[in-house]
């Protein structure tokens, strides 16, 4: 046997699994987004026909569609920065020489990244509650009203970014942890001595040795937080009025609920669009800061 | 020895943010320990005034998660074997072995890098349907089974083993079987034990994937047992958080104890970007 065949037997498996179940599927998808596959070829596939773009034009004058990716957008948006900023808070505050206990600190502040996002995503249900919630209870201690979290159309997405950065934010954490201990001793020597204090020090050493890090973190965030799914399907179940409605919840829906297959895949490459143009801005600044 | 106001500041950050962080958890805890109705009373108590296991036990004996547990270890259990046979042989080969198209079908998957999973989602469905595996533990498992990306991390660590080890081997008359078993894998190990906690953190935490094949409660995995329980059961917080706990409990549990290799393969998956 030469060595090119054992090669192939060792890659063939894995190969044979990835092409199966997920380059066929994938030309599939782009095969059924123009065809109207919905429960009536779900159960004779007769029942198929090519409609061409129908199912894209449709979707674009959708005003659901526009509200999911509103929705979406609103959720990235506000979500990414804010865990991005909770993340460098964290880790900053993990680095500096005069912490404690850095190693069970970093433990607890990576604790909600590893739980299962459904069985986290009920605890804060309850938390927050408007009658017994705690956190209500905590605000109304600072005077703060009762807040309808989760049934105000104007409160359920805020509610949905505040548990995602609680969820998410000690992954990054853990990265600009690592970019921060790469950041030689030498230059916040040479800062301190012509005098920069530490707000100075942070501003120009610390963010610009940090800048290729959080370049990379908030491309894989933005990434992240475009597949919004099961946080609104176990807390607000896309609602109050479609205010958590996202673009992997409507493709959800489209797709196996109502078993329109042929529109879901037109969302599901919208959603693969999104992706596929926040990396290819990654790869265009990645170039431009290596040049 | 006097503690500087710098020390005082950021210790006092540190704890009352983490303090923070793990609030939801201890609470689930205690809330799971409280007799039904407990939590919904003002002010919202933190402790329970009478510790029970009561939900637990109504857990067991009424919504069957024993079952939905069970469904969760084997998948997970399962998935970690899979994947990593799969996973290791074909990042070994990416890395060692020349065959022929190596170069052409890695670009290929680096490429196939920016779809996400997503899009498969709905032919994939229909695929399993055709082979009978919609509603069955079998066909959770299938996305599962090769990663584009564990494949690469395996090929990162196996491309730092020396070729004259390999080559030594060959000379000495091992077949390539024996070099890759008693050579290559025990090199790998500390990669190996990264791969495997995170695929089976991964399969237990795995959420859409298993809401969309199975459709039968008592195949539920536990993530689609307790959102369903949770439409169901919406004033039962205490039985939920108890559910809750039987959930995170044991990732929340693995992650502690193997830490260091999480931590290691989620930096090399970042550095590689």
């Amino acid at each position: 046997m030469t060595r090119g065949t054992v090669g192939l037997l060792f890659a063939l498996p894995a190969l044979t699994v990835i092409a199966l179940f997920f380059f066929v599927p994938v030309f599939a998808a782009l095969a059924l987004s123009v065809t109207d596959f919905d429960i009536y070829a779900l159960a004779d596939y007769h029942n198929l026909r090519f409609v061409g773009l129908r199912n894209y034009l449709e979707l674009l004058s959708n005003p659901l569609f526009w509200r999911a990716l509103g929705n979406t957008l609103y959720f990235t948006a506000a979500g990414v920065p804010l865990s991005l900023c909770a993340s460098v808070g964290a880790a900053l505050l993990v680095n500096a020489r005069v912490a404690r206990w850095k190693g069970v600190m970093r433990t607890a502040l990576f604790a909600p990244v590893v739980t299962t996002l459904v069985g986290v995503a009920v605890i804060w249900k309850y938390l927050l509650h408007t009658r017994y919630g705690l956190i209500n209870y905590g605000l109304g201690k600072l005077g703060v009203a009762p807040i309808d979290w989760l049934g105000d159309p104007s409160f359920a997405m805020p509610s949905i970014i505040l548990f995602s950065v609680w969820k998410n934010f000690g992954y990054n954490m853990v990265i600009v942890l690592a970019a921060l201990q790469n950041i030689p001793d030498d230059l916040y020597e040479a800062a301190s001595l012509d005098g920069a204090g530490a707000w100075q020090q942070f501003r120009h050493v610390t963010l610009p040795m940090l800048g290729p890090t959080l370049l990379f973190v908030s491309i894989m965030t933005i990434a992240g937080y475009f597949q919004l799914f099961a946080e609104p399907y176990v807390m607000t179940q896309g609602g109050p009025a479609q205010s958590t409605l996202s673009v992997l919840y409507l493709l959800y829906e489209d797709g196996f609920k109502w078993w329109n297959l042929g529109k879901a895949s037109a969302v599901a490459f919208v959603l693969f669009l999104m992706m596929f143009a926040v990396t290819a801005l990654q790869m265009r600044l990645s170039r431009s800061v290596a040049a | 020895m006097r503690i500087s106001r710098a020390s005082l500041a950021v210790n006092g950050a540190l704890i009352f943010v983490a303090a923070l962080t793990v609030f939801p958890l201890l609470w689930m805890v205690s809330a799971s320990l409280m007799v039904p109705g407990e939590s919904s009373s003002y002010p919202p108590p933190l402790w329970p005034a009478h510790p029970t296991l009561a939900n637990y036990r109504e857990l067991v004996g009424h919504t069957g998660l024993a079952r939905h547990f069970l469904n969760s270890l084997v998948i997970s259990v399962a998935a970690t074997m899979l994947a990593l046979t799969f996973n290791v042989a074909a990042g070994y080969a990416f890395a060692k072995l020349e065959f022929p198209g190596r170069g052409r079908i890695q670009q290929l998957m680096v490429a196939a890098l920016v779809i996400p999973a997503q899009v498969a989602m709905l032919p994939l469905f229909l695929q399993l349907k055709a082979l009978g595996l919609v509603n069955t533990l079998a066909g959770v498992l299938v996305p599962s089974l090769a990663g584009i990306f564990s494949i690469f991390l395996v090929r990162q660590a196996a491309i730092a083993i020396p070729d004259e080890l390999l080559d030594a081997a060959r000379i000495d008359g091992a077949s390539e079987l024996t070099i890759f078993r008693r050579i290559v894998l025990p090199l790998l190990t500390p990669m190996l034990v990264t791969l495997a906690v995170f695929t089976f953190l991964g399969a237990w935490n795995d959420f859409l994937w298993p809401l969309i094949v199975l459709n039968d409660g008592d195949n539920y995995t536990l993530p689609v047992a307790l959102a369903s329980l949770s439409r169901e059961h919406v004033q039962d917080s205490e039985l939920m958080m108890a559910g809750s706990v039987v959930t995170v409990a044991p990732v929340l549990l693995l992650f502690l104890v193997m830490q260091r290799y999480y931590l290691q393969g989620l930096m090399a998956g970042a550095v590689k970007g």
